[in-house]
């Protein structure tokens, strides 16, 4: 089946099988920030927006996602490199690996909620999972980057 | 994993059954969150996104909650708050993250009638109906007692009556399956309808009445083991839920 899909503003029209997922498309669309870790949708680690909402590319179907619009990490470079200011200063960053899920995730929180509660930090980035920080530099880099870009 | 041979977006309900009822192995699609972790060979994967499922209305003595509305709807819903209070944020708050919410659907959640399901527990604390292909309208407890057919949820059916509400629920830890889920509604002319769930068998209505004995309920039920916890520890939680559940509502009311 033939499928069109705008990634960072720009359509991508492919024949896909049905059950390609919308990770393997993204990724085939050359955004390698796009990981997939668990494949079990606990660790976040492919998040990507659709529609400018944070969803797990590896459990959306790239046949779901016709005429939707995705964005991934290379489609927010820039509001990225802000909050990476941030984790850098922290010591919020170990492997990485978790990384680009963990920031479209909060770039997401950032738009949706205006005066996140710790509560609220922590309830909307549960489905981040982070194996080398255990989430205290985190939550340190989120704090001061709201305080600073609200 | 699951295989798709064929991918369909029915332009309309009555389509999408038909063509569900045609083969065996057609599936209608929810969220797809807990479908992936099987291991099916689907032949038509059917997608009710064009339906105009994804909404929540109020339609004037009802509110109506379409099959697609996602769990992250039902958790920031101003429309549910204002009737139901917490009762749907608390309930679903704890599944997994925001991006599962995002795409996890109510239809989904509903008709796998899961043991684990927040969701179904929560809905059966209300007096909910939901309307189905195969079955038309009728009570959620109805539903969630029957067996798995083929059938396609099209929406929920609250009536539009404040209820007080509270969601009780005990987890090894956050975002895991609940050990014991209990929701209680206490409806405007005092009556109580107390669902417990994850026992681990499917929710239920465990009391309707306007004098719960938490103890007496919680003994009323059938419990199991499983890798969460035993019956016994069930039986020794649910009476604790209930009362905690009773005690919230009594506060709110």
């Amino acid at each position: 089946m033939q499928v069109t899909i705008t990634i960072n503003g720009k359509k991508y029209t492919r024949l896909i099988e049905p059950d390609m997922t919308l990770y393997s498309f993204v990724r085939d669309c050359g955004c390698y920030s796009v990981k997939c870790g668990c494949e079990t949708t606990n660790c976040g680690l492919c998040t990507v927006w659709m529609d400018g909402k944070p969803v797990l590319s590896c459990s959306v179907l790239a046949a779901r996602a016709e005429g939707h619009t995705i964005t991934t990490l290379e489609g927010v470079q820039a509001d990225a490199k802000v909050f990476t200011d941030f984790l850098t200063a922290e010591g919020a960053e170990q492997c990485g690996f978790c990384s680009p899920g963990f920031i479209m995730n909060v770039l997401a929180m950032k738009r949706e909620l205006a005066h996140p509660t710790e509560a609220e930090i922590k309830q909307f980035l549960s489905g981040n999972l982070c194996r080398c920080t255990g989430y205290t530099s985190q939550m340190r880099a989120i704090r001061r980057y709201l305080e600073v870009e609200p | 994993m699951y295989t798709i041979r064929h991918f369909l977006r029915p332009d309309s309900l009555e389509e999408a059954y038909q063509t569900l009822l045609h083969a065996r192995n057609n599936t209608v699609l929810g969220g797809c969150m807990w479908l992936r972790l099987g291991k099916r060979a689907i032949g038509t994967a059917i997608d009710l996104s064009s339906l105009g499922l994804d909404q929540i209305t109020d339609t004037g003595d009802c509110i109506e909650i379409g099959a697609m509305v996602t769990l992250r709807q039902l958790e920031t819903s101003g429309l549910l708050q204002q009737y139901f209070g917490a009762l749907f944020c608390d309930a679903v708050s704890g599944i997994v993250g925001t991006q599962f919410r995002n795409t996890a659907t109510v239809g989904g959640s509903i008709y796998g009638r899961f043991g684990f399901s927040d969701v179904l527990t929560a809905f059966l604390a209300l007096p909910t109906q939901i309307k189905t292909c195969r079955h038309g309208i009728l009570p959620l407890e109805e539903f969630a007692s029957l067996p798995y057919e083929k059938d396609i949820v099209e929406c929920l059916i609250l009536p539009k009556q404040a209820v007080t509400c509270s969601y009780q629920h005990i987890r090894f830890q956050a975002t895991d399956f609940p050990i014991l889920a209990c929701a209680v509604g206490m409806q405007a002319d005092n009556t109580y309808r107390i669902a417990v769930g994850a026992r681990p068998a499917r929710a239920c209505v465990a009391y309707v009445g306007t004098a719960p004995d938490p103890d007496v309920i919680a003994e009323s039920l059938p419990y199991a083991d499983n890798m969460r916890a035993s019956a016994a520890y069930r039986r020794q939680v649910c009476p604790v839920l209930i009362r905690r559940a009773l005690e919230e509502v009594q506060i709110c009311k």
